[in-house]
Order: structure tokens, then sequence, then C-alpha cells
């Protein structure tokens, strides 16, 4: 499965919001460590804000802050912000063939688990997940870059 | 195994600890599985505790999480040590979990799976393992908090009509 940038900028700017209690960073913050433009990361915080997972705070020093719980906010919560999930195979309109209707079923259950498996991570289950992997600045943005 | 397994939780109104069932805690089992789930089941949970809180005592687990102070059952863990099902080497398995729903979040369950994961450690096993349904999202939450990740089995189903 593939994310799209944004997506994957989103849960690295979620990430680094989570890193601490209370952290507040600046898109230029987040998207240098990351090698994104803030413009482009800007356009990703603006959907989460809307989404009610990450509030701006104005004024000098302002940035963006976390403002949903770690431990109930999973991968697919952010995910389906920006990707469309539902299942692979549109319905073309016309009568399915029985190949159709058995290549939809397979693509499906494939979806299903790809779901699945994005709302049983939690932001806060990332972020272990993130310690464990010891991930460093620089692995980091080489992954965004080379999505 | 006859010692008892303990573990602290960080529960805000006192200690607990985790050990093995005894006769008396079934009724208290029993009460919380039937308060979970909304299904009384007296008898699977009597024939339970008689494998797996009275037989073959190096390889199951029963364990339940107790209030130190008012001695009140406030979870329980079932597990085993399965060996060569479907090719797998030993392993542990978890195969019932349950936590007092107005207790949650306070590491009662974070303490049960510590205890087993040391029994199923010192019995010589490195894996644990465990199967939960994908839209039963408190315990995936939970299982994946705690660093499970998917295995190497799918899980596989037919009607039988």
């Amino acid at each position: 499965m593939r994310l799209q940038i944004s997506t994957r900028l989103a849960i690295f700017a979620t990430l680094e919001l989570t890193a601490r209690e209370g952290i507040q960073l600046s898109v230029g913050e987040i998207g240098e460590k990351y090698g994104v433009s803030a413009h482009h990361l800007a356009k990703v915080m603006h959907v989460m804000c809307r989404a009610g997972l990450v509030r701006s705070v104005r004024g000098a020093g302002g940035g963006y802050q976390f403002s949903g719980n770690p431990r109930r906010i999973t991968l697919l919560d952010v995910a389906q912000l920006f990707e469309d999930l539902s299942s692979a195979e549109p319905n073309s309109g016309a009568a399915a063939t029985p190949e159709d209707q058995a290549l939809r079923e397979v693509l499906h259950e494939v979806d299903d688990m790809a779901n699945a498996t994005l709302g049983s991570i939690t932001i806060a289950t990332m972020r272990k997940l993130v310690d464990r992997h010891g991930a460093g600045g620089t692995r980091r943005a080489k992954a965004v870059r080379s999505a | 195994m006859a010692t008892a397994t303990k573990a602290r939780a960080n529960k805000a109104d006192g200690e607990v600890s985790v050990r093995r069932v005894q006769a008396g805690d079934l009724p208290q089992v029993i009460g919380l599985d039937t308060r979970v789930t909304k299904l009384a089941k007296n008898e699977y949970w009597v024939d339970v505790f008689k494998r797996y809180g009275r037989q073959r005592l190096h390889e199951r687990f029963f364990l339940v999480a107790e209030n130190r102070v008012d001695r009140r059952v406030l979870g329980f863990i079932v597990g085993e040590i399965r060996a060569w099902e479907f090719g797998s080497t030993p392993c542990g398995w978890v195969f019932a979990l349950s936590v007092d729903p107005d207790i949650r979040l306070q590491n009662v369950g974070t303490a049960l799976l510590d205890a087993i994961s040391a029994e199923f450690k010192r019995a010589g096993v490195s894996k644990m393992r465990t199967m939960v349904a994908r839209d039963a999202q408190l315990p995936m939450l939970f299982f994946r908090s705690e660093g499970m990740m998917a295995g190497p089995y799918l899980q596989l189903e037919k009607d039988l009509d």
C-alpha cells in the first residue's frame, strides 16, 4: 500500500506534535525537518485543522498544536483525510462479470485488511514504534522524499 | 508453576497485584466477563478454570489482577503455550483478556499482559500471539499499544452451508 505524500506528511507532523505534551511547532520547523516546503505543509495542516486534529496558535511563537487524544486517534483517522480508502475497484456501471465480482471480492479483502491495520495503530502506538526504531530526522526525511 | 506472578499497575486508587486464579475468584471472573460481553457463560468458565487453573500449570496460565486492598478482581488473562499447530514452533497464546470497564486506561491490562509474558518467557518461549476481531477496536488498540504486530499467519474461514 502506498500513501500519498500529504498523508505521510500529516502523519509525520502529527508525530512531531505529539512528541512532547503541549508542544507547538510552525510549519517551517516541521517542513525543515522533513525537507518539504512550508507551503505544502501548510495545506496539509489546514486540512487537519478543519478535521479538529490540530489547532493553530496565532501570534509570536505561534504554530500548531495537536488537539486530539493520541491514544484514540488512529492512522486511519489521519489517512482518510487525504486518501480515498474506499474499495479499490470503482463500479464501472456495466453489468459485472463473475470475474469482475471475484476480483472485487479479493480486492475488498485487501482494502479491509489495510484499513483495519491503519485503524488499529493510534498516534501514541506509532510514537512507541518510532522510539523502537530510534528514528532519526535524516531517515524520516528520506522516507518522505522518496515517497 | 506454584509461584504467584506479581506485577504492579499504576492504578490511581491502590496497588494491583497479579496472581494465579483461585476457585474463589471464579464468580468474579464470570461476573466481569458477563458484564463485558453481555453473555453469561458459567459452564465455559468453570471448564476453563479446571483446565487452565488446575492442570498443566507449567504451560497454562490463568491469572487475575486484584485490588490488594479489597481483594476485588479487576481483570483476568488466560493463555497457554501451544506447539506445532499450523507448523508453528512453541509460542504463548493469549485467548482471553478482560478488565473491569470502570478502571480501564489504568494499566491493569498492561500488568496482566506483562505478567503472562513473564510466565511465557520463564517457560521458554520467546513469542506471544493472540487473535482479535478486526472491528474490536478497544482490544485491538490495546494489543497494538503493547507492541503487538500482525503475525505471519492469516486466519481463514468459510461458511458451512
